[in-house]
């Protein structure tokens, strides 16, 4: 399985991301993606921007180890996943996950899997701009439940 | 030397981002490391007082009780929330 991951501040073109991942290899079957947006409310108080911190170093490092593990758990020929950082606008988009295998069952969970996996180990941390003044975002709990969910299924 | 670094939420609150220090004497785990950082009182404190606090030794997300050793990398922050 071929994996590669980005952590960057440009933004990322989903079709391009695609074309790159099944170039030349005609044996994948399917493709899943994730497309994560940022949202322009949270806990019912309008956001008006929101800046990424990161661990440089860290981040890479865990989803590179998210991938790896995805392409432990099902046949898989390519991960892609690019995390955006910095400073972002409602309506940005600032995840993707791209994953290619000979049949669609595998593509599908995967994507799921990493995503859970990433919002619950990956060093990000949001800090959203709403009217009353900037704030760090509270972790959920049903992130941490989604995570279990596969610990409990797969042991992982 | 061991190098310390805050993320997020706590970096603001300990007004820092890293700094590096010698091992302490009898430090042995991020728990106990922890401690001899809230022992040096004031904005230190939010190390004692922030809820699910995460560590990570040289760079792999663990938990607390790990052992630590001269020439680690630990790092203090809140619950994740990237994607």
């Amino acid at each position: 399985m071929q994996h590669s991951v980005s952590v960057q501040e440009a933004d990322f073109d989903l079709s391009a991301e695609v074309k790159a991942l099944t170039a030349g290899n005609n044996l994948a079957g399917a493709v899943a993606s994730f497309v994560g947006l940022v949202r322009d409310n949270n806990d019912g108080t309008g956001v008006a921007d929101m800046t990424l911190e990161h661990y440089p170093g860290m981040t890479e490092k865990a989803l590179d180890e998210i991938a790896i593990k995805a392409g432990e758990r099902w046949e898989l020929l390519g991960v892609r996943i690019i995390h955006r950082v910095g400073h972002l606008m409602p309506g940005d988009q600032i995840v993707l996950v791209v994953v290619s295998s000979p049949h669609r069952g595998n593509s599908f969970a995967a994507c799921e899997f990493i995503m859970d996996y990433l919002k619950t180990q990956a060093p990000f941390w949001k800090k959203e701009t709403t009217a009353e003044g900037s704030r760090w975002v509270d972790a959920r709990v049903s992130d941490d439940e989604a995570m279990a969910k596969w610990r409990d299924q797969i042991g992982m | 030397m061991i190098t310390v670094m805050f993320f997020a939420g706590l970096r603001e609150a300990v007004g820092t981002s890293s700094e590096t220090l010698a091992l302490p004497a009898g430090v042995s785990s991020i728990a106990a490391l922890r401690d001899h950082l809230v022992a040096r009182g004031g904005q230190w404190q939010a190390l004692a007082t922030a809820k699910n606090l995460r560590a990570a030794l040289n760079q792999d997300m663990v938990a607390l009780d790990s052992a630590i050793k001269d020439g680690d990398e630990i790092a203090f922050f809140p619950p994740v929330t990237g994607g």
